[in-house]
């Protein structure tokens, strides 16, 4: 379905992020994998991914927050892809505490790799996808961003901030058939949330009474790039189990 | 040189002659809007085998072969 496309993931080598990788490639999308720390996840992930569905594959370390460090990773896939079909930009991070006492750096922090990574990517990819007249992007935001959710203001303002920024991104770059979408998870199990699993106040809050796994939010993601979805734009779906509704 | 490049790239894309492009020509009479700009940018950097980053909204033919000369200046300088 996507064979033929190239499709850069942020934060690919964990969490949805890997999920969403994994799932490109068996759709048939050559995929760039970002990651910042976890490069044996990321390699282990690349070769596993060429094996089983035969696409080609590449790794790339980048902190999603530096605007030239992005722009050089952005060359560097076009170079070795020849084109950016895809966006997905999906890496963050949590530095939760109450707002009273929240450190400025954990603030800037969250708010640069979250948000700003987001623009980082979009900024650096959208004149490739402008020149081919096509293109999809898919932001990860969040059920915190939707609602609001004590210990994060933070993570909440990065995750609402995609929101506004996933709909402005849809509207400008709708006259070149380039879609912007976000997916807003809930409680998914990944190394961010482990905390709360088997925390039965979490999942007494999503209705249908359980954490969501990593696939089916990447189902989600993977629809929005898939030509099923080509009158979808500025759309935020929630994969949540019905927790923010 | 800037300025024949480009002129000849609005001319394709508009399927007029070259001569009908000047430098006073306002890119929204061309039928070229922002992110058209941004696309003939990309054209322009592989015709001229340079990278040329355009962080700003240009309105003329004119204003826009500047700021590409004045980049183009500036990555001499640099070189």
């Amino acid at each position: 379905m996507l064979s033929g496309k190239t499709a850069i993931v942020t934060g690919g080598s964990r969490g949805i992020g890997e999920a969403t990788v994994k799932k490109l490639a068996s759709l048939g999308a050559s995929v760039a994998i970002i990651y910042a720390g976890s490069e044996e996840a990321a390699l282990v992930l690349r070769d596993e991914c060429k094996d089983n569905y035969g696409v080609r594959m590449a790794a790339y370390k980048c902190d999603v927050s530096d605007f030239d460090a992005v722009k050089a990773t952005v060359a560097a896939v076009k170079a070795e892809f020849g084109g950016i079909d895809i966006l997905v930009n999906n890496a963050g991070i949590t530095l939760d505490g109450l707002v009273a006492t929240m450190k400025e750096e954990d603030f800037d922090k969250v708010i640069a790799v979250n948000l700003k990574g987001a623009f980082n990517f979009i900024r650096h990819v959208a004149p490739h996808m402008i020149r081919a007249r096509s293109g999809r992007i898919v932001n990860v935001s969040s059920v915190s961003g939707l609602m609001g959710n004590g210990g994060q203001a933070n993570y909440a303002a990065s995750k609402a901030g995609i929101v506004g920024l996933t709909k402005t991104v849809a509207r400008e770059l709708a006259p070149k058939n380039i879609t912007c979408n976000a997916v807003a998870p809930g409680f998914i199990r990944t190394d961010m949330t482990k905390a709360f699993e088997g925390d039965e106040r979490i999942t007494s809050a999503v209705p249908l009474g359980r954490m969501g796994e990593p696939h089916e939010v990447a189902e989600v993601i993977a629809f929005l790039c898939s030509p099923a979805a080509s009158y979808i734009t500025g759309e935020v779906i929630r994969v949540d189990g019905g927790m923010a509704m | 040189m800037v300025f024949e490049i480009v002129a000849e790239l609005i001319a394709e894309r508009n399927d007029c002659d070259v001569s009908e492009i000047k430098p006073e020509s306002k890119f929204s009479e061309l039928g070229i809007d922002s992110l058209d700009t941004v696309e003939m940018m990309m054209s322009l950097e592989e015709r001229l085998g340079r990278e040329i980053e355009l962080d700003r909204k240009v309105e003329t033919v004119g204003e826009f072969v500047a700021y590409v000369e004045e980049q183009l200046a500036k990555a001499e300088e640099n070189a």
